[in-house]
């Protein structure tokens, strides 16, 4: 994490009335008898743009600017939001806030304790050199529609989807304690998909680019880092293949897991079960709660020895790291499964005080001045093993397998115990030897089983970050985009299922 | 500023061929709650606004849209100029097409319809009795309600303005015997909560987990189900949100047909089914014209104002209509016929009630809910997803207990081939979906050989 001057935070967020806005809420929550009050206001800019085969679909640009008062009044939490920005809006809504604490009380029957967080005073700014705002919106066409059309002249390739978003996040926090922070963070993701088609049997097979969403500026397109050239240019091969590959035999096979579908595993089968609001029943109504509940704190066996699952708001480009969190709290490293024993949640200041930690690991987020901070997820990611193999050598260790990359369609159970994924490319594994790709693939298992199968954990050389920007959670709805590390990994006697004959009657 | 003189401000500030300008006005309050209490709760207001700048170079007409949250009237003026900057500097949008016409509605210059906490005014004092009824027999209650109106003004400088209020509502609630083994969960859409009955959700709480008190192991397999509206609807907006025509066209969804074109015309079913988007159904109107923020497979920004009627998706069991925009129908041949946001499957001749279809039920499972649907294959628009909050065992016309829960993989296109029976339709909530759709009604469906995959053991 960098400390980054104040100029480096855009001037049109910084001209706000923040301080001035925050003294009002404040003062207002503070004389209405909160014991806790916290002013956020965010800008959020958004830039989407589509193409359908290389042709501009649609452009938007999209700003959202307001403000919200939290507060807690006789142990109940109230809440408000507007995007007034006049001194006399802004106490409205503080007292807004306290009405809505009031008019809560009778239907809350525990009342609400926060651990204790040191004060912060600081700005912050994410680790990306070009701000994709800098960059006129020609340029990003010119560049996105030069690669669709690379992959539409490809020979087989019908069609190409193009999509490419950017966000830049401006979040100033103030609270009665003290802490007053202001952030700036940008995010991007850029994706590619191609379709195609056999003219006689009416047969498709689609197939995207793999590369992940970032925590990075424009640069990710355009300096060396990921290997766009290269994948561009095999993809339309890849895809051509795969729609003649023989469908996959069902059965059990040993699975070599890539970086790029592997992370949407952890997120699903750790990072989601691993939130301790879920695992005390706080979404049992909507995202779910988990198998993994608090009394099997150190001592449920998640996984294989090998395994070690940290969480973190601290690394580099990783979407869900901040300095401090939506309730002021630092952003920190941790462990979640060490030597394959649950050691730790993901928490929030509520939550953190109800079970008796004595402080948050600082995963708090809301993902629009509207809406109320809950506990989010942190980078939940898989630590490779030091002197661990390449993925070359994993394929080489595999007699009877398939070496699965790149994420596709996913779904989970609501305790997060029954899991289905599919991916990209599935290549068989025989004897050591990739032997072309197989299709119709999904793996189906039991997280703690097949957490328990992996066998081998890859070396840092395989390490990546992937992730997502729309996961999904909470009442209202909210997403918030987040990164998972992973190396190659290799998994026993996973039970794989043909689609097709999934679909057939 | 009031949105209707937003609307004519940006209007007014138009310096690019022509202009379109969305202004929508969200208020918002939620309740959430936990183990019968209070979690999180919030009142919300935000004023948007979408502008689209249309520009004509010698080579066609461009868009440029630009979208903005707004506190002032230089707010307003940023994101006029930011749109025609867009419009000015791009290429032709390959939608274009002129604008809508139709003249000033008389309400447009109405205000915003606006919710607040009082909508819960006799609704969360009955839900906190509820909590301590629950709390006394050892149920606890996890749940969400929601209130939300979103007031729309359209305008364009073709002298087109409309105004829509959308009141849009829901309280949904899951159910847990002691010790969290047994779950269930009821859900209501609602226009503005008079109609809500919390004494009503807690008798069908208490009728479930009831059930739930014998507990059966199944193996994963091909079963009979009685699918409750709310998981038809959770299949049935996802087929419809797959019924792009120019997708179709294309040859890349399940509505295409092998060598070119689509599956229109075909029969998808022997069961006199019939699914529709209407925007006068009674208990779930919706908007009468089309609002678009952004242009995609069933959307255009040229289209914003388009009149929009009751469509039959499927007639009778027959695919008689895909989602098109103007540019789309041009493209593709078809019928100009934009989505709406409700959805209603009907199956003529059903007026059996649930219970009915129990009682004639020899063996089979009656679902509550399902969740975490995704797909699989578009090409056979193959889902996965899990039941969740109760699989009941019925045999010989009654409930025997519950089952374990599984994962399922299933099409809803192929399922609509194996409807044997049906309720009469009801308005109902999706469970996956009700953030983006809350609009339906639907029967309770017996279907045959719905594939169950997999155990899972949550519970």
């Amino acid at each position: 994490m960098t400390k980054q001057a104040p100029g480096t935070i855009d001037d049109e967020f910084l001209a706000l009335p923040l301080q001035a806005l925050a003294d009002a809420a404040l003062q207002t929550a503070r004389e209405g008898g909160a014991s806790y009050a916290a002013f956020r206001m965010e800008r959020i800019l958004g830039t989407s743009i589509r193409l359908r085969d290389a042709a501009v679909e649609g452009v938007n640009d999209t700003e959202d600017v307001g403000y919200s008062v939290r507060v807690i009044l006789d142990g109940t939490w109230g809440f408000a939001a507007d995007v007034d920005r006049s001194p006399e809006a802004v106490v409205r809504t503080a007292r807004r806030a306290l009405d809505v604490a009031r008019v809560s009380a009778p239907v809350n029957t525990e009342p609400v304790d926060l651990t204790p967080e040191p004060a912060h005073q600081g700005m912050w700014r994410s680790a990306y050199r070009i701000d994709p705002w800098s960059v006129p919106h020609d340029d990003k066409i010119a560049l996105l529609q030069a690669w669709s059309r690379q992959l539409l002249d490809a020979p087989g390739v019908d069609h190409v989807d193009t999509s490419f978003l950017a966000v830049k996040e401006n979040k100033f926090y103030a609270d009665l304690a003290g802490t007053v922070t202001t952030q700036q963070r940008v995010r991007l993701h850029p994706e590619f998909d191609a379709v195609t088609i056999d003219p006689v049997t009416g047969a498709f097979e689609t197939m995207g680019t793999v590369a992940p969403p970032v925590g990075r500026g424009w640069e990710f397109l355009t300096e060396p880092g990921y290997d766009w050239a290269g994948e561009l240019e095999q993809l339309p091969g890849w895809l051509v293949e795969k729609l003649k590959a023989p469908g996959i035999e069902p059965g059990r096979y040993d699975l070599v897991i890539d970086p790029s579908n592997l992370w949407l595993t952890i997120h699903e089968s750790i990072g989601h079960a691993t939130e301790l609001d879920r695992a005390l029943g706080y979404e049992a109504n909507y995202a779910g709660m988990s198998f993994a509940t608090p009394d099997q704190l150190g001592s449920l066996q998640y996984g294989s020895p090998l395994m070690h699952i940290t969480g973190d708001r601290t690394v580099d480009h990783g979407l869900s790291t901040v300095a401090w969190d939506d309730e002021g709290v630092e952003g920190q490293m941790f462990d979640i499964v060490k030597d394959g024993v649950l050691v730790g949640y993901q928490l929030d200041r509520r939550i953190a005080s109800r079970v008796g930690y004595d402080r948050s690991n600082g995963c708090a987020f809301a993902d629009s001045p509207g809406h109320v901070p809950i506990q989010r997820m942190a980078n939940v990611s898989l630590q490779p093993v030091a002197d661990g193999p390449s993925t070359e050598q994993m394929i080489e260790g595999v007699d009877d397998g398939l070496y699965i990359v790149g994420d596709k369609s996913w779904s989970i159970d609501m305790q997060r115990y029954n899991f289905q994924f599919t991916g990209q490319r599935f290549f068989r594994i025989r004897g050591g030897q990739i032997q072309g790709q197989v299709k119709d693939v999904a793996y189906q298992a039991t997280t703690t089983d097949f957490w328990g199968s992996m066998g081998v954990v890859g070396g840092p050389d395989t390490y990546e970050l992937g992730g997502a920007f729309n996961c999904g959670k909470a009442q209202p709805g909210q997403v918030a985009p987040v990164s998972h590390g992973a190396p190659s990994a290799t998994f026993t006697q996973v039970n794989v299922l043909n689609t097709a004959a999934e679909g057939a009657r | 500023m009031n949105p209707h003189e937003i609307v004519e401000s940006a209007l007014a500030q138009c310096t690019v061929d022509d202009m379109t300008v969305i202004c929508q006005e969200h208020s918002q309050t939620n309740l959430r709650w936990a183990a019968n209490t209070l979690t999180t709760n919030g009142v919300m207001r935000s004023l948007d606004v979408t502008v689209i700048a249309i520009s004509g170079t010698a080579a066609g007409r461009a868009a440029g849209v630009a979208s903005a949250s707004v506190a002032d009237a230089a707010d307003v003026t940023a994101i006029v100029e930011r749109a025609e900057a867009a419009a000015r500097s791009s290429s032709p949008s390959p939608d274009a097409a002129d604008l809508i016409t139709g003249g000033a509605a008389d309400d447009f210059a109405e205000h915003p319809d606006q919710t607040s906490p009082e909508v819960f005014a006799q609704f969360a004092p009955a839900l906190g009795d509820w909590f301590g009824r629950a709390g006394g027999s050892e149920i606890e209650l996890f749940g969400f309600a929601e209130h939300d109106i979103t007031t729309t003004y359209l305008g364009n400088t073709a002298g087109l303005r409309r105004r829509h209020a959308q009141p849009t509502g829901r309280v949904e609630v899951t159910g847990k015997s002691a010790g969290r083994t047994r779950s269930t969960w009821v859900g209501r859409s609602t226009r503005d909560f008079q109609d809500i009955e919390v004494d009503d959700l807690d008798a069908q709480v208490r009728t479930r987990l009831g059930w739930a008190e014998r507990s059966l192991s199944l193996d994963p397999g091909r079963y009979e189900v009685l699918l409750p509206p709310t998981a038809v609807a959770d299949l049935m907006v996802y087929l419809y949100w797959s019924s792009a025509a120019r997708d179709a066209a294309d040859g890349r969804t399940v509505f295409s047909r092998a060598g070119g074109g689509t599956r229109i015309g075909e029969r998808l079913t022997e069961s006199p089914l019939s699914l529709f988007s209407d925007p006068s159904y009674p208990g779930m109107q919706c908007s009468p014209f089309a609002v678009a923020h952004a242009s995609g497979s069933t959307e255009s920004v040229f289209d914003n104002g388009l009149p929009l009627e009751r469509t039959n998706w499927i007639d009778h069991g027959e695919l008689s209509a895909l989602g098109q925009t103007r540019h789309s129908a041009s493209l593709t041949g078809g019928a100009l016929t934009p989505m709406v946001d409700n959805l209603a499957l009907e199956v003529e001749g059903a007026g059996a009630s649930v219970a009915e279809l129990i009682e004639h039920t020899e063996r089979g499972l009656l679902l509550n809910t399902l969740w975490y649907i995704r797909e699989v294959d578009p090409q056979t628009l193959l889902l996965t997803g899990l039941t969740r909050d109760g699989v009941y065992l019925v045999e010989g016309g009654e409930v025997v207990g519950t089952v374990n829960n599984f994962r399922f993989n299933e099409s809803p296109v192929d399922l609509l081939s194996r409807v044997i029976g049906a309720s009469a339709t009801e308005i109902s909530l999706p469970r996956e979906w009700s953030d983006f759709f809350t609009r339906v009604a639907m029967p309770t469906l017996r279907v045959a050989d719905f594939n169950m995959s997999t155990v899972s053991q949550a519970s």
